[in-house]
């Protein structure tokens, strides 16, 4: 069994035990242990600003957005309905906003997992043109270290670091430690699945036989025997995005990227800025052609809440998505199946009452200590 | 494998440089200075016709991502190689289905005949599609050999069978007493001879055979019954690299002057032959369903692999879906090809022992 070290939050605000062994009223049944890098303990300090610098509007270039904007306690940490996020002046990226509701367990951030940490991740969209549209994170110290509140909260948080020293590497250790608060099991599927209270109603269960059965939903959305996080860490090519790259351009610009890696070269500017760019996915992080169009396989937890859904949020609903993948990989009958395709993905034949079912289990997997309604 | 070892690998090794996704891509460097290329290899696709349009989506779904990928290969492949078994049973309407998917294909291609496409009616459509069975080509300093490996005796192909039908599915069924191992022949044999004969003996050859010209496994014809012959023939020649399909599965070895380096298939991976095992197995009858949709990922061990020939020698890497990226390098020590990470007895990984 695993202990974790019965830490300092006893009294803490969020009400979060790391003790596995006993009883799970925590809120935490289904979820692993946690890893907390050892050199960025949780405290309940450091949670605590943590919190408030992932509510700040005042790190973007109009003083509007914060990380809360596009991850919304109110909507289970994203902007849903929204498609693809918005960001300064309205400006729209290419991605949908992932929950940050469980990416504490992720093994990679970003739908393309270019980001290998909670603490690296935090740097980006700061900076991202689109996103915090800040020129580089000068202005975000700068508010800090003016800001009498953040250098007291700072020394407590950082065995009393000096105003002057107070850096990025404390700024995204705080949000990080705020985010691995975030983790929530113990939705009406954890107990039923993992303590045998008859929490699922026949037709979810019969749901959930089409999850790991006809369904092939479960090789990648992985339930384990003691927790699930419902992904398997990885990136398939499952016939989101890529379609919309015409031919052409996917030969020219996949062509770019593999030139720059033969002559080991930098990636052209041009290259990466191009919308398109965006749905190649995984192949653009590790040029890998196994890669093309793959994009990570996300949690399944409070899914019902996180519409619409995919990397793009180009499916509106969870039917939509059975249908798409009922269909082998293609949002319409219309849509050509891309020969990049991961080897999973293949067309499924579900009745209508499978579908209907697989949709309703889905529902079950929504937990409740974190979402404000 | 990471971008930065990614980078080392094609600083440190680069030269025949092969990648299969199904498909391999081949840099052949000891090829006049100043005129490296590369070429690819795609093999092993069989196509399969279910009735009326239909055929079985998996390996049309190995065959065209073996395609589209080779379609993004940089540097861009002088010609590309199909190593045989196009079709599953060798009728028209699989061979024109794999050639429609072929054609996306932007190269200069030369086709080996496999088994599967020759049964049915002795390569008669194949090489109308296609053209003849065995030839030669000189590309930029090396002299390039087609052959048909899959040919047996006159009384089996001709006498034996009652319909074309029959002959084609006897011949392409494992550990089957009825089966009749391949060979190149005598007539081919000949040609083989003479095509050399005006090829210096300092030029490197490459071969192309469908089955490994050498004798590995009798009972899934991974054999060439007249191999001693066509390498006798081979002999003479400083280097020489046989590459083959038919085995769907990663095989190399050293005879002599020879390397022969087989290329996995877009289908499906073989295991090792049961039969083949010196040790009678245990594996127990599986009785529980497994907690996931098994075999799930279809393109498993149908993965890229790098040749490298710098040395004149085949040096592979292989870069498998969900595996440790390996190199198998010609060791001078041992004077073949080995693995070069798993030499030594404990490095190696144990083999799985419970199930
Ligand atoms: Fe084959
Ligand atoms: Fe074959």
């Amino acid at each position: 069994m695993i202990t974790y070290p019965k830490v300092w939050f006893a009294a803490a605000a969020v009400a979060l035990s790391f003790n596995f062994a006993g009883a799970r009223d925590d809120g935490l049944l289904g979820l692993p242990a946690l890893d907390v890098p050892s050199d960025n303990p949780i405290t309940k300090e450091k949670v605590v600003l943590g919190e408030r610098l992932f509510n700040d509007t005042r790190f973007s270039s109009t003083g509007k957005i914060s990380c809360a904007t596009c991850h919304s306690p109110a909507k289970a940490f994203t902007d849903s309905p929204l498609k693809t996020s918005k960001g300064i002046n309205d400006l729209t990226g290419t991605r949908n906003s992932p929950t940050v509701l469980n990416s504490a367990f992720n093994l990679t951030q970003f739908w393309d997992g270019r980001s290998p940490t909670l603490e690296n991740q935090s740097l980006h969209p700061f900076v991202n043109s689109v996103e915090m549209g800040l020129k580089d994170h000068a202005p975000i110290i700068e508010t800090i270290r003016n800001d009498p509140a953040y250098v007291e909260a700072f020394k407590k948080a950082f065995n009393g670091i000096d105003q002057g020293k107070i850096s990025m590497t404390e700024v995204t250790r705080a949000i990080a430690a705020f985010e691995r608060t975030l983790i929530d099991g113990d939705s009406r599927f954890d107990r039923w699945y993992y303590k045998g209270e008859p929490t699922l109603t026949a037709n979810e269960i019969k749901g959930f036989q089409v999850f790991i059965g006809n369904g092939r939903c479960v090789s990648c959305h992985a339930v384990e025997h003691t927790s699930a996080l419902f992904t398997d860490h990885k990136f398939h090519n499952i016939g989101v995005g890529i379609n919309r790259i015409p031919g052409k351009d996917l030969a020219q610009m996949a062509q770019e990227f593999l030139r720059a890696k033969y002559n080991r070269e930098e990636v052209d500017e041009k290259v990466l800025k191009n919308p398109l760019a965006s749905d190649l996915g995984r192949f653009a992080v590790t040029l890998e052609m196994t890669d093309m169009g793959g994009f990570k396989t996300s949690t399944l937890r409070n899914i019902d809440l996180t519409a619409p859904y995919m990397h793009d949020g180009s499916l509106k609903t969870l039917d939509e998505v059975v249908e798409h993948y009922n269909r082998g990989g293609a949002s319409s009958d219309k849509e050509p199946i891309n020969p990049y395709l991961s080897g999973g993905i293949r067309p499924l034949n579900l009745t209508t009452a499978e579908k209907k079912n697989l949709v309703a289990f889905m529902k079950t997997l929504t937990s409740g200590k974190h979402l404000k309604k | 494998m990471s971008r930065n070892s990614r980078r080392d690998f094609l600083k440190n090794a680069a030269l025949l440089g092969v990648a299969t996704l199904p498909m391999s891509l081949v840099r052949l460097s000891f090829a006049k200075s100043g005129d490296d290329f590369t070429f690819a290899y795609i093999s092993d696709s069989h196509i399969q016709h279910i009735k009326g349009n239909q055929f079985v989506r998996n390996w049309d779904m190995g065959l065209k991502r073996a395609v589209a990928e080779a379609n993004l290969l940089v540097p861009k492949p002088d010609f590309v190689v199909y190593g045989g078994d196009l079709a599953q049973l060798g009728t028209k309407a699989e061979l024109d289905h794999g050639a429609e998917i072929m054609s996306a294909l932007k190269y200069k291609t030369h086709y080996v005949m496999g088994e599967h496409d020759y049964y049915l009616d002795l390569g008669a459509y194949w090489e109308k599609l296609f053209g003849p069975q065995w030839h030669s080509f000189d590309h930029k300093g090396v002299h390039f050999i087609v052959l048909n490996s899959v040919l047996t005796h006159h009384h089996w192909t001709y006498e034996r069978w009652p319909t074309a039908e029959r002959r084609m599915a006897e011949m392409s069924g494992l550990d089957n007493p009825n089966g009749s191992p391949f060979m190149v022949g005598e007539k081919q044999r000949e040609w083989l001879k003479n095509d050399l004969a005006k090829v210096p003996k300092s030029t490197p050859i490459v071969v192309f055979s469908h089955s490994p010209l050498q004798k590995i496994f009798k009972g899934w014809n991974f054999w060439t019954d007249d191999a001693e012959q066509v390498q006798a023939i081979l002999k003479p020649f400083q280097r020489v690299s046989v590459i083959y399909g038919h085995v769907h599965q990663i095989q190399y070895n050293q005879i002599g002057n020879i390397s022969f380096h087989s290329v996995m298939a877009t289908a499906w991976p073989w295991p090792y032959p049961q039969s083949y095992a010196l040790a009678e197995s245990h594996l127990p009858v599986l009785t529980v369903p497994m907690n996931r949709a098994d075999p799930f990922f279809e393109r498993d061990a149908t993965g890229w692999q790098f040749m490298n020939v710098k040395t004149g020698r085949v040096d592979l890497t292989y870069q498998l879906p969900n595996n440790t990226t390996r190199t198998v390098a010609f060791n001078a020590k041992t004077g073949k090809p080995g693995d070069i990470a798993y030499q030594e007895k404990t490095k190696r990984i144990p083999p799985q022992d419970h199930y």
